[in-house]
């Protein structure tokens, strides 16, 4: 049976080029870049030239850039770190409703020990108005936290744009970058960011790293306090052979990410193309200012974890930002944030595309997918409309709004 | 996550479709929490004589309702309601905690097509409900 992956916003395979170059870091060149010693400063040099491609990767300076864990321990630095560092300044923070829970989840957090936190409301593509954020500073705004692109339905924000405006406002401004970063260019001067998330097991590098970009001059606190490393922002001990491979895989984006990119979108504009023609489909998020890799589409009448689970059948592996599939029964903020009827959300399906990724297996998937929808609906007791109950969705629908 | 035995109904759904003319039909669940089941039922000298469902929901869903239609097919009403939820997890191979509320729905389809039975039949002819 033909296998599909195509669900690179959720991880992507290792390059083997990544692999090559983080052999050596297990056994051979196993020192502590922290020890003195020549045999340990061979892995501290290798962790300093991983950290100039990052760094290029993202027009910083090398020193700017913060090992760690991976994004979701760069999202908690950069807002649990700024905002404990500033609270004397004030104790307001803007982010978005559609944020990953990595950046959710912190600002909850923190509400709990005294922040207060503006959750900002998306158009129904989820692009955060730049006015209205414009409108929700206050004087004791500390941080404005506002992803570069969305993880479930690809839409690239105006970071720009909002960078410019907290910039003048003298308010730190953090980005999670993590779908973006070897990606898209990425550009921390362009972009006006003071802080900037990167994930390596995004990116073709391995699980496990990841990096924060601190702007010099940012006052942070650290949330892991020990030995000092990573400028006393990261304590413990650096994941060498994991920060070499991020390296490297910093290194072949630069060099590949915009041919690829260019490819990818032709890929997904068949991909969205040819699932819409299956009858009440939607693309959920925007056509243009859209990651080159994402398609989410809404099919009525069915739900998301059969969807996957169907597709699995065939050797098609996908994701949903739906309720069954994941851990909690909830439907996505994400789609319920761009509008989306609550019973429109579990029927939502999302592939994300990447390097192994070929036009025979866009045909493949458009191959499968009409079937397995056409199966799914067969069950559904729903065929055109939500019978009985659209009376009650539409009134809970204008409820809402 | 989930048992053989469910991604077999699920893949292969016994008794799946609408049925016309029913003799009770049930209705529950709700599509804004994803997951709704319509049961039909045909009856025949107090036993259920066929079954089908059609549900809108995941593969615990799908798979519930499957099972369901199998363990009360040619049982009497009363012994039709007798099945728990229990059991309809028991006939899945179990099932993981978040989705144990698709084997509460696939009892209470079955429970509301009887009770939708005996409503149109009138009580006088069957016995009365024991709850």
């Amino acid at each position: 049976m033909r296998r599909v992956y195509m669900d690179h916003a959720a991880t992507t395979p290792v390059d083997p080029r990544v692999m090559e170059a983080m052999k050596p870091f297990f056994s051979e060149k196993y020192g502590n870049p922290s020890s003195l010693y020549s045999f340990a400063q061979e892995a501290k040099k290798a962790m300093e030239e991983a950290r100039e491609k990052i760094a290029d990767l993202i027009n910083s300076s090398s020193s700017e850039v913060i090992f760690t864990s991976g994004g979701t321990e760069s999202d908690n630095l950069a807002i649990k770190g700024v905002a404990f560092a500033n609270k004397k300044k004030g104790k307001h923070i803007i982010t978005s409703s559609i944020e990953h829970h990595a950046v959710l989840h912190p600002c909850e957090w923190l509400e709990k020990m005294g922040f207060e936190v503006t959750y900002l409301p998306v158009d129904n593509k989820g692009f955060v108005s730049v006015d209205k954020l414009e409108e929700e500073i206050r004087n004791d705004t500390i941080l404005i936290s506002i992803m570069h692109a969305n993880n479930e339905i690809g839409t690239i924000e105006p970071i720009e744009e909002i960078g410019k405006i907290a910039k003048e406002r003298g308010i730190y401004f953090h980005t999670d970058a993590v779908q973006t970063v070897g990606k898209i260019p990425v550009d921390v001067e362009k972009m006006n960011v003071d802080l900037l998330t990167i994930s390596g097991h995004k990116m073709y590098g391995p699980k496990g790293v990841g990096a924060l970009y601190v702007r010099k001059g940012t006052k942070i606190t650290p949330l892991i306090h020990g030995g000092g490393h990573e400028r006393n922002l990261r304590s413990g001990t650096e994941n060498v052979s994991g920060i070499v491979g991020f390296g490297k895989a910093a290194e072949l984006a630069a060099r590949e990410m915009d041919k690829e990119a260019k490819r990818l979108v032709k890929l997904r504009d068949r991909l969205i193309e040819g699932a819409l023609k299956i009858e009440n489909s939607w693309l959920n998020g925007p056509r243009k200012r859209r990651l080159p890799n994402n398609v989410n589409i809404g099919f009525k009448f069915i739900e998301g974890e059969s969807l996957i689970l169907e597709l699995d059948f065939s050797g098609i592996y996908a994701n949903t930002g739906s309720a069954c599939s994941s851990k909690s029964l909830k439907p996505s903020h994400v789609l319920t944030a761009i509008g989306l009827r609550p019973e429109e959300t579990h029927g939502s399906l999302r592939f994300t595309l990447g390097k192994q990724n070929s036009d025979e297996d866009v045909d493949y998937v458009l191959e499968v997918l009409p079937n397995v929808v056409e199966r799914l609906r067969r069950i559904s007791p729903f065929k055109k409309d939500f019978g009985e109950y659209e009376e009650a969705l539409a009134k809970e629908q204008s409820h809402k709004h | 996550m989930y048992s053989d035995k469910l991604i077999d109904h699920f893949r292969n759904p016994r008794n799946m479709g609408r049925m016309e003319n029913p003799d009770g039909i049930g209705k529950v669940g709700n599509p804004v929490c994803g997951d709704v089941m319509y049961l039909y039922i045909k009856i025949k000298d107090n036993k259920i004589d066929d079954i089908k469902f059609e549900t809108f929901g995941c593969a615990a869903a799908i798979g519930t309702s499957s099972v369901i239609t199998e363990m009360a097919k040619g049982k009497t009403l009363d012994e039709a309601l007798k099945i728990t939820k229990k059991d309809v997890v028991d006939a899945v191979g179990g099932l993981p905690p978040i989705k144990m509320h698709c084997s509460v729905l696939a009892a209470d389809a079955l429970r509301a097509a009887i009770e939708d039975y005996r409503k149109k039949k009138g009580s006088g002819n069957d016995k009365p409900k024991d709850s």
